[in-house]
């Protein structure tokens, strides 16, 4: 029998990036807000021995615990689906400030092309561009209705950059501080794309170029360029994460209470509202039930999803029919890019997350797609995260994987090879959907989250336009031997790729076809809030976060409003 | 030429981050890893099990049963990552001790991995769907190389040619052996990676003895900045430094 507790102004599920940003700005408010987190406290303190590629990058120490819950993947509605049983493919987060702790930094503003993608395709290129498989559609919002939270996520943020992209939408401050250093091996990207009449710029950062307040009073150090960003913690402060900053901010208004090891079951629903959430202390086993004025999610896109499916909001998406929209438009990224050999050493090991150039002339719609069979494309960009000396054996083609000849070669090229990398842009197809697994459960013995995916005709296209842009700018750079990334055919949960998964809860003006309106508020529900990647419609050429935590922010705005005069935002 | 950068000292740092004085907790000890004796000549191990010796072993076995099992997955490792000269192999890097270590914990329990059931074989695209444990496979795979030894050369896995472990080896990369409940091309495939692992880790788990494996690679380890170095155009030669070392 679960034990009702008071009732809160707000209570929020999972304490990542936008669950800190909601609690934060709510609790600033003024109200009460009870932050649910399933894994452990965690923070810098817990970070000084994270030097340690082992146990972090390839043991994934910060990460989900897939044993206990995981998701079921399959490749098209035919197969069978089966349990990811070991993490690869993505990185899921875990515990306080979630995979915003284990993060590059790469802080993009999707671009205003992203927002009415739907409305500016069809305007330059008529309805068919695509085929009426992909679910293309407009986000409901605009890049100016956004534009003030983007640059209060910046702020709070202490973003280093330059404004210096001639390509992406007009930001009204420039950036709260400069951009990171650049490194003999970001001006060799930034000599070569020149050279070929692009136009280079310092990657949008969260591994601050110099000490930083932000206005909420909290501290973030300077960037000491370790090379232990992604998959880890940072030791110095200084690589902005939930816990140094929205958290910390949201715990001194007084208002803000957080509960760890609480395993969030089932999102009460009563009429057109939610009563609160059915939680489980996981360490006493006791249930709880955590009654609230408003009730918001923010565990990621896998369980926002799952939550909502288990606890019945919504119409689950049905791509036979194409009713329905709670699982719709999953979608998740190609990362077009070459390898080059090299003959001169270079400072290979030394590194940031987010110490990069990039350039945008083959991003969103940027360039003329009227002769191409895709839309969108994807950043282009050389990063300096540090080689470490587990993960990265490069070897060129046809070299033996192991042995005498592998262990020459792989010592060989570690300081004396780079890559360019894109992230780029996925569409949405009526066959990539979540929805829940009807075998396989987890240890709460709630189903699992099942995955219907795969990489559709778009995407192909996509990937070898932009790798063939890519070796371009690796000979021009001066490198002895160039391989593109091979041609991508079926998505793989194996390997990893990269954790921007988007979808399955996505943002729109109508509930035709969106689970969630502009404010993230639920259609169905309205003092239910779903915030995170989820929201996107389709998933851009950038990395998310900057966007997600944009509209977090406009999100915290709507409820604060909600919880004054309640009904629907729009 | 490459010049020696001036050592960063603790107190430039904590100036340059502007970070508290006593945020930063060292400590740890570099445990086992001196007074190791490795023979640097023969790195082949024979499966007489009086030859402990030669890799250094005073490490006992956490996972392994008895001297046979140890011997053959050193000579697997070896011929992964041999001894050559621009360094040690993975023998004399302790791989073999990083490997039992690892099976003895949760990486061969599969602890933070899902392991209910049902079970199928499933597509290549949807990963390891084995209902084994790595210390199962391990275990068995270990018994299925020197079976496949005796088969093809009458002898035991440890006691073949080099060149004929490879051949076996290639044998289970290229998915050619039966195996019970894993494909051979997955048990290679996890001592091909469990052999970087072992020698590119942190000493402290067992393997890179000496921080060998990182001295070779000219990686250096645990620093705390390079912030007054990476905008250098030069390589920079760094003495590596292990995380129980500062």
């Amino acid at each position: 029998m679960a034990t009702t507790l008071a009732k809160v102004d707000v209570v929020v599920v999972g304490l990542g990036w936008t669950g800190g940003i909601i609690a934060a700005e709510c609790a600033k408010a003024g109200l009460k807000v009870i932050g649910l987190e399933r894994g452990r406290k965690r923070g810098t303190e817990d970070f000084q021995q994270i030097h340690d590629e082992y146990r972090y990058a390839i043991r994934y120490e910060l990460m989900q615990d897939v044993a206990k819950e995981t998701i079921t993947i399959r490749n098209n509605r035919k197969m069978p689906a089966l349990p990811m049983r070991q993490m690869s493919s993505f990185l899921l987060g875990d515990g306080l400030g979630g995979s915003g702790t284990h993060w590059n930094g790469h802080t993009w503003r999707f671009y205003p092309y992203d927002f009415q993608i739907k409305t500016m395709t069809d305007e330059k290129y008529g309805p068919n561009k695509l085929s009426s498989d992909y679910l293309l559609q407009d986000w409901g919002v605009t890049y100016d209705e956004l534009e003030p939270y983007f640059y209060k996520y910046d702020q709070t943020a202490g973003i280093s950059g330059e404004d210096k992209n001639p390509f992406w939408g007009k930001r009204a401050q420039d950036f709260p501080t400069p951009p990171m250093k650049r490194t003999p091996i970001l001006k060799k990207f930034e000599g070569a794309t020149k050279s070929l009449g692009y136009s280079p710029f310092m990657l949008p950062s969260a591994n601050l170029s110099e000490p930083y307040t932000n206005p909420d009073g909290e501290v973030i150090n300077a960037c000491q360029y370790c090379g232990f960003c992604e998959r880890f913690g940072c030791e110095y402060g200084a690589k902005t994460s939930p816990e140094i900053t929205v958290i910390p901010t949201a715990t001194k208004t007084g208002n803000f209470e957080t509960k760890f090891h609480a395993n969030v079951v089932e999102v009460i629903k009563s009429g057109n509202k939610v009563s609160g959430v059915k939680y489980l202390d996981t360490e006493s086993g006791e249930e709880f039930i955590q009654e609230a004025e408003v009730v918001v999610l923010a565990s990621y896109v896998m369980n926002n999803a799952k939550l909502l499916m288990v606890s019945n909001i919504g119409e689950q998406y049905d791509p036979e029919t194409g009713k329905g929209t709670l699982g719709k438009n999953y979608c998740y990224q190609i990362l077009p890019g070459a390898n080059g050999y090299f003959e001169e050493q270079m400072n290979t090991f030394m590194g940031a997350g987010a110490l990069g150039m990039t350039i945008d002339d083959f991003n969103a719609d940027n360039f003329d797609h009227s002769d191409l069979d895709f839309i969108h494309g994807g950043s282009i960009s050389i990063t300096q995260t540090g080689y470490r000396p587990i993960e990265t054996n490069p070897i060129q083609q046809g070299t033996p994987t192991w042995g005498a000849e592998f262990k020459k070669n792989s010592i060989y090229n570690y300081t004396r090879s780079l890559s360019i990398g894109t992230q780029g842009a996925s569409m949405p197809h009526k066959e990539n959907y979540l929805s829940l697994d009807t075998k396989y459960k987890d240890v709460y013995g709630l189903p699992l989250l099942q995955m219907t995916y795969n990489f559709t005709d778009q995407d192909r296209a996509l990937h070898k336009f932009i790798t063939e842009k890519t070796v371009n700018i690796m000979k021009e750079m001066g490198a002895k031997t160039v391989e593109g990334k091979a041609p991508i055919t079926d998505y793989d949960i194996v390997g990893y790729q990269t954790t921007h998964n988007t979808g399955g809860t996505i943002m729109g003006a109508s509930p035709e076809n969106s689970v969630v309106n502009p404010f993230l508020q639920h259609w169905d529900a309205e003092n239910l809030f779903v915030i995170g990647a989820g929201n996107f419609p389709h998933n851009g050429g950038y990395n998310p976060t900057g966007t997600v935590a944009a509209l977090a922010y406009r999100s915290a705005e709507g409820i604060i409003k909600y919880s004054k005069s309640g009904g629907s935002l729009v | 030429m490459t010049e020696k950068p001036k050592n960063y000292s603790r107190r430039d740092f904590l100036k340059t981050t502007g970070i508290a004085t006593g945020a930063l907790i060292g400590g740890g000890l570099i445990g086992g890893l001196v007074g190791l004796n490795v023979d640097k000549d023969d790195q082949h191990v024979s499966d007489t099990g009086n030859t402990n010796h030669e890799m250094g072993t005073n490490g006992g076995f956490q996972f392994f049963q008895n001297q046979r099992e140890f011997n053959v997955i050193s000579n697997a490792t070896e011929r992964i990552f041999p001894k050559d000269d621009i360094g040690p192999g993975a023998i004399e890097l302790g791989v073999p001790y990083f490997i039992d270590r690892q099976l003895a914990g949760q990486y061969g329990s599969n602890t933070k991995e899902y392991m209910q059931g049902p079970f199928a074989v499933g597509a290549k695209t949807q990963g390891y769907q084995s209902r084994l444990t790595r210390a199962s496979i391990f275990r068995q795979g270990i018994a299925v190389l020197d079976e496949e030894a005796n088969k093809r050369f009458k002898k035991g896995f440890s006691s073949i040619e080099a060149e004929q472990m490879d051949e076996i080896l290639t044998a289970f990369q290229n998915d050619e052996i039966p195996m019970t409940g894993v494909t051979s091309a997955f048990f290679f495939r996890l001592i091909r990676t469990a052999t970087l692992e072992g020698a590119y880790a942190d000493p402290m788990y067992g393997g890179n003895r000496n921080m060998d494996g990182w001295k070779m690679k000219e990686f250096p380890g645990h620093q705390m900045s390079y912030i007054n170095v990476i905008d250098k155009e030069k390589f920079q030669k760094i003495e590596p430094q292990p995380l129980g070392g500062m």
